[in-house]
């Protein structure tokens, strides 16, 4: 498994945490989870739970990025870009 | 696939609010008779959910200055502001806003849904840094998203989490606008104001304030939170509307920045839209007015929303932190939300489901908006419905409810 890979997993396994944590109750997640249909995640809800990654990772994940945003593997991405820009 | 298939999931979750006997999003008022008073399935109902703080729409002045200009001008001006749709009472209209709040510029929009979207959406740009309060209004939020830089939340009326994000985007090029609200329109809250300029100078940023619930409300004289909290000086931009205390529809932006009259040539939704009717601008000058030449309307007003926030404290509802003319009592789920919703209504009450994810919480709430027209009469019958509906439905806490003063 590549660096980049492993990266990707461990982000997709913080969304997966954050996500349990925001909704309370255990969600399980997988790169391909689509967060609206799979975790079934409200617009508001998903919000919520950007801005509780955003104080994990440190960082800023504009909401106007979400547009792109489908699967747990999108959001996972968006992260990780931000973190490298950073 | 059909175009609104991806819609499914609203459309059963409304069919399951229907079947249950209540339309919440779709009810008819059959008459209204007064800023109080209407008819709702034959009933006569108490309307407590109007966001008519001042009781305006009736008001005689504001309806003989709307027919008089009716008489004079027409229906409609059946035209943008800038082709031919400016008449002399929308220019009078924006120098009576201008003169109202100090400020060198007003433009007016259609609505005040427009005034955010245009503000938002023209004022910053790519590579510039929208911070929005996470409880922003829908027309913040959409505003925001038809423009386009980037859009940051912070946590609810939070000046340190603010700070803190603020604190991320630094070295980053481009303009941050803080954009806040004076009276949070579900639970009736008020943004720390004084605490977002310190952050505000500390980090350096602009500040815009939509002050669509306090206008008419707040301040010595009515321009709202920044009056109020003495911060106007600090404050950018300002955005208001003319449906709520001002009894009509539509909306303005107020500022002193130089050359902000560009914004009459670049800005979509100012541009691309027809203006108010005559009738409109004329009502809305003539309330304007009202609100000047009588405080006593807003004093009135919050002597009301007292009545109305006490009494269900004592009988032992949930409401939001601090009592305003709008008093919401959350209601931990969703069928027995809307099931006391159609109680209150069935008893003649009308006031405003808010169900999430239009609330600020996951959960739903009963919304009131109290007006200077409700006599206490009027509150005590409300009062009495919420305690019969109250019980009910299981929803006060018997160790909250406080003896009588």
């Amino acid at each position: 498994m590549s660096t980049l890979e492993s990266v990707t997993d461990l982000t997709v396994h913080q969304i997966g945490r954050t996500a349990s944590a925001v909704m309370q109750r255990n969600v399980e997640v997988t790169a391909a989870s689509d967060i609206g249909r799979d975790l079934g995640v409200d617009s508001l809800t998903l919000m919520n739970i950007v801005m509780e990654l955003e104080d994990v990772f440190e960082l800023s994940i504009p909401i106007d990025r979400l547009a792109d945003v489908e699967t747990v593997g999108d959001l996972a991405a968006l992260i990780n870009e931000l973190r490298a820009r950073g | 696939m059909g175009l609104l298939d991806k819609h499914k999931a609203y459309s059963q979750a409304y069919g399951s609010i229907r079947d249950m006997g209540a339309d919440p999003f779709n009810v008819k008022f059959e008459a209204v008779l007064s800023p109080t008073e209407g008819v709702v399935n034959g009933r006569p109902t108490i309307l407590l959910g109007t966001n008519n703080y001042l009781g305006l729409t009736f008001d005689e002045s504001c309806i003989e200055a709307s027919r008089q200009a009716t008489r004079q001008l027409g229906t409609g001006t059946t035209g943008s502001r800038i082709a031919n749709g400016s008449f002399g009472g929308h220019l009078e209209l924006e120098r009576e806003i201008a003169r109202f709040y100090g400020r060198r510029t007003a433009m007016t929009f259609t609505t005040g849904y427009q005034a955010n979207l245009g503000v938002l959406s023209t004022l910053v740009g790519r590579g510039d840094h929208l911070l929005l309060d996470a409880d922003s209004h829908a027309s913040l939020y959409d505003g925001a998203r038809l423009g386009h830089a980037e859009i940051i939340r912070f946590r609810h009326n939070d000046p340190d989490d603010l700070r803190k994000r603020l604190q991320r985007l630094k070295g980053q090029p481009g303009n941050r606008l803080i954009v806040t609200e004076g009276i949070y329109s579900m639970v009736g809250d008020v943004a720390p104001l004084k605490e977002i300029v310190e952050v505000k100078r500390e980090m350096g940023a602009y500040l815009m304030v939509d002050e669509a619930h306090s206008l008419g409300v707040l301040g010595e004289t009515g321009r709202g939170l920044a009056e109020a909290e003495g911060c106007e000086a600090d404050v950018d931009v300002i955005t208001g509307t003319f449906s709520k205390s001002l009894g009509a529809i539509g909306g303005f932006c107020v500022s002193d920045m130089e050359d902000f009259e560009v914004m009459r040539v670049v800005c979509r939704p100012y541009m691309f839209t027809a203006s108010l009717p005559p009738s409109v601008v004329a009502s809305t000058l003539q309330a304007l007015k009202r609100v000047e030449e009588e405080p006593g309307l807003r004093h009135r007003l919050n002597a009301n929303a007292q009545r109305l926030y006490n009494g269900l404290t004592k009988l032992g509802f949930e409401l939001g932190p601090r009592c305003s003319p709008i008093v919401a009592v959350a209601v931990p789920d969703q069928p027995r939300a809307i099931a006391v919703w159609k109680a209150l209504l069935d008893q003649g009450v009308y006031l405003n489901l808010a169900l999430p994810p239009a609330t600020p919480d996951a959960r739903p709430l009963l919304r009131s908006s109290i007006s200077v027209a409700h006599t206490d009469d009027q509150i005590d019958q409300v009062l009495r419905a919420f305690k019969t509906v109250g019980a009910a439905f299981g929803l006060v806490n018997p160790s909250q409810q406080r003896a009588s003063a």
